[in-house]
């Protein structure tokens, strides 16, 4: 048992931490003194920096070296992103193109679209958003209503709505699950395709969250035409298209967990700096409570890490680290406003952000609900909730909603 | 990066649970409640057996030379069936004589369980208490550590002092050969001592408290001769965590059978024309239960390598370890009842037992909360070192 990089991990590092410190001061300056203030500017600047990332060797470490990436494991993905937090430069603007979509490409997309679209995406020349959710799809994903139709000609007409789209503001393109055949199970008839975000008829709204920022978008699709090459996977294939994405979106919540800031080091900081909160009874039981779950998850992506190394994927389970992760944020941001008093709430303090920003959270990436559901069944091995649309055709299925069960 | 059990370790992991197996120490459980006192069965030859009274001592010492992490994975084979097996006071002790050079005869027996040992719980001071302390034998505070050489025969310099004072509810106390914990020596320095149960002037009156297959003795000594071991004061502070993530291992051991129980329960009982374990209520529930059994065994990975890996994080990886699994045995069990309806609170099913365990491992050692209070302490002074 030991926490140590092999010979080899320790070479890698060495390697990303020596390109590191030759190529730091080119990092756009995001905190402190100097730092970029216009998003416009912060994005440019971020694709430039993704774009130096890349040619370093920095950014899709994983990714097969044909399309431009290592051809390495988890682990140096790990240790890449640890030398970058350490050298407290950004990381990679488009974490959900490289990690998540990009990997999906590489799994189900043909080669055409590989070689057109797998490189600007690494080197940041091309964002990408990830369009699956919808406003009634979300916990039951498979339930997407925006729907893409054949045309003669073998092209497609896209029309309905998207939501919770981060990066669909400066998106290049998007990765978007529609309804193809709506006279099948709900399942069966999805279909993945591939959306430029400025064709006609595709419009991006900024949805403002509690914090009054809007990082999420709704997109509006009006009509709009792609062609016979858009469709990733076959058509009808949808659904296990998007279970490779999701499958990938596990490894980056697992393994950038420690990133997100929610740890027991900053939670403790922010009282230790009270000298009356420090010493009361009630205020250190709930950060020993907190704290004690928060390195827990540390070493849950420790062990998590470890199966990797070993060949094995990463299972459902990791999804109660998020539960964790977001909980325990959650209690933290009360006692800290408990100890510093309203003024954890002015609109500009750290505090008030993560006050703001964990409720939304809870949801993403899985509601809690669904989270427990899928680990209750595929990891205690308990039966499923019946449900009542198995089988049915999708078009039966919307006529029967809102009819007295 | 390797934070999984070797063959070694699954082997150990695996024969512990061999070993207790051949006796049914569950029912022994409830019949020892019903007051059969020879109801329990004596598990010190079996452990002396597969070796585990010298797990944590040296080879050179008879001992296996292993460290905390492979004795964690015992105790939490005896937390599954909730055996009485007496480590808990034995291993921490071994830690400190094995630390102490004039101890060194001692260990042969200590290693083959010859001898055995119980080890007087003695909480180090923390950012906010100046003072080594004891569990009381009633209330909230703490009480003082026994004193070394009240009564004039403080010489210190042969290396033994006459011990006053009195320690609650010491795990395995009753029937153990030699007694090792901290003394406060007249200087107000913490000297690590041991004395034999036999020696005049020492009295172990064993209690019962809710759970029958915890043993635990009120030890009080007056004048009491002991020596004083020449280990590190660091070995004291080290044999208390130790003892939090042995009992931390031996609930998160309980919580595996009581969510194993629960979750093979809600499979087969049926309302409503469906397995209970469909319901989100239901399903829910035990995955907190997992939730909480999982996060406890990464904190015991934590404790288990920092023990040498990580020395200064010992003291929080261990504490994390007994706040989260004493809240896990909690719940597991409150959720083991509860899944089971009314029979779970009944003495029919052996819910009861797990819940009693869960409620009297919570306040021994310095309590649940006595640990969390300490992780809260720890993060603090880093906080404020930093």
């Amino acid at each position: 048992m030991d926490l140590d990089d092999t010979p080899e991990q320790a070479a890698y590092r060495a390697q990303v931490r020596g390109w590191l410190d030759e190529h730091k001061r080119e990092a756009p300056v995001l905190q402190g003194e100097g730092a970029l203030e216009d998003e416009d500017e912060i994005i440019a600047a971020r694709r430039v920096w993704q774009g130096k990332l890349a040619e370093g060797g920095l950014a899709g470490v994983t990714w097969p070296k044909e399309y431009g990436g290592q051809g390495l494991g988890p682990i140096e993905q790990v240790i890449c992103n640890q030398e970058i937090g350490k050298a407290k430069v950004p990381g990679i603007l488009d974490a959900i193109g490289v990690g998540m979509l990009g990997p999906t490409i590489i799994a189900h997309g043909s080669e055409e679209q590989k070689s057109r679209y797998l490189g600007p995406m690494l080197h940041g020349d091309e964002v990408w958003c990830q369009m699956f959710s919808e406003p009634a799809a979300g916990s039951d994903l498979a339930a997407v209503q925006t729907r893409a139709r054949q045309l003669q000609d073998g092209s497609w007409r896209l029309s309905g709505q998207k939501v919770w789209t981060t990066n669909a503001q400066f998106a290049s393109f998007g990765l978007l699950l529609a309804r193809t055949d709506p006279d099948v199970p709900k399942h069966k008839g999805l279909t993945m395709f591939i959306v430029p975000m400025d064709a006609d008829g595709v419009t991006v709204r900024g949805l403002r969250q509690i914090s009054g920022e809007a990082e999420f978008n709704e997109v509006f699709f009006d009509d709009v035409a792609l062609d016979e090459g858009a469709v990733v996977g076959g058509a009808g294939n949808g659904w296990g298209t998007a279970l490779t994405t999701l499958m990938f979106e596990r490894v980056t919540i697992g393994l950038g967990s420690e990133g997100m800031g929610y740890n027991s080091t900053r939670f403790a900081a922010a009282i230790a700096a009270d000298e009356h909160a420090r010493r009361d009874p009630e205020v250190r039981h709930k950060l020993g409570e907190i704290a004690s779950e928060l390195l827990a998850v540390r070493f849950t992506g420790y062990r998590t890490l470890t199966a990797l190394q070993k060949g094995q994927v990463p299972g459902p389970e990791a999804g109660l680290a998020k539960v964790t992760i977001v909980s325990g944020a959650i209690k933290a941001g009360d006692l800290i406003a408990d100890v510093l008093g309203p003024d954890a709430l002015d609109e500009d303090s750290q505090w008030a952000y993560m006050i703001s920003f964990l409720p939304g959270l809870k949801s993403a990436g899985g509601t809690e609900e669904i989270l427990r559901n899928t680990i209750g069944e595929r990891v205690l091995g308990l039966p499923p909730e019946p449900r009542l649309d198995k089988g049915i055709p999708f078009s039966e299925l919307r006529s029967k909603e809102g009819a007295p069960a | 990066m390797n934070l999984s059990l070797s063959d070694e370790q699954v082997f150990l992991r695996e024969a512990a649970r061999g070993a207790l197996s051949r006796f049914k120490t569950v029912a022994a459980a409830r019949e020892a409640l019903d007051g059969d006192e020879h109801a329990l069965p004596d598990l010190w030859p079996t452990a002396c057996e597969a070796g585990w009274p010298g797990l944590l001592i040296d080879e050179a010492h008879g001992g296996a030379g292993l460290d905390a992490f492979d004795a964690m994975l015992v105790l939490g084979e005896c937390g599954r069936v909730l055996a009485d097996v007496p480590l808990l006071g034995h291993l921490p002790a071994t830690a400190i004589l094995g630390d102490s050079p004039n101890a060194a005869e001692f260990m042969a027996d200590l290693a083959s369980g010859e001898r055995r040992a119980a080890y007087l719980p003695s909480e180090p001071p923390d950012d906010v208490h100046e003072q080594w302390s004891t569990d009381p034998a009633s209330g909230f505070g703490r009480g003082p550590l026994p004193s070394a050489g009240a009564g004039g025969r403080d010489s210190n310099q042969d290396g033994r002092v006459a011990l006053t004072g009195s320690v609650a509810f010491v795990p395995d106390a009753p029937g153990a050969d030699v007694l090792v914990g901290v003394a406060m020596g007249s200087d107000g320095k913490a000297l690590g001592v041991a004395v034999l149960a036999d020696a005049p002037g020492v009295e172990i009156e064993a209690v019962t408290r809710y759970d029958a297959t915890r043993s635990l003795g009120n030890v009080t000594l007056k004048d009491a001769p002991a020596v004083v071991l020449d280990c590190p004061e660091q070995s004291l502070v080290g044999a208390w965590h130790l003892a939090q993530s042995l009992i931390a291992a031996e609930s998160l051991g309980s919580v595996e059978t009581a969510l194993d129980v629960s979750v093979a329960y809600a499979k087969e009982r049926f309302t409503f024309g469906r397995a209970i374990g469909s319901y989100q209520a239901v399903k829910h529930a035990l995955t907190e239960v997992l939730r909480e059994l999982e996060n406890g065994r990464s904190l015991l990975y934590y404790a288990g390598w920092a023990r040498s890996g990580a020395p200064q994080e010992f003291a929080l990886a261990a504490n994390a370890a007994r706040s989260v699994a004493g809240r896990a045995l909690d719940d597991a069990a409150r959720t083991m009842i509860s899944v089971h309806g009314g029979i779970g609170a009944t003495w029919e099913h052996d819910a009861p037992l797990y819940f009693r365990r869960a409620q009297l491992s919570r306040r021994l050692l310095g309590g649940t909360a006595g640990a969390t209070d300490r992780v809260a302490g720890e993060l603090l002074t880093q906080a404020a070192a930093a």
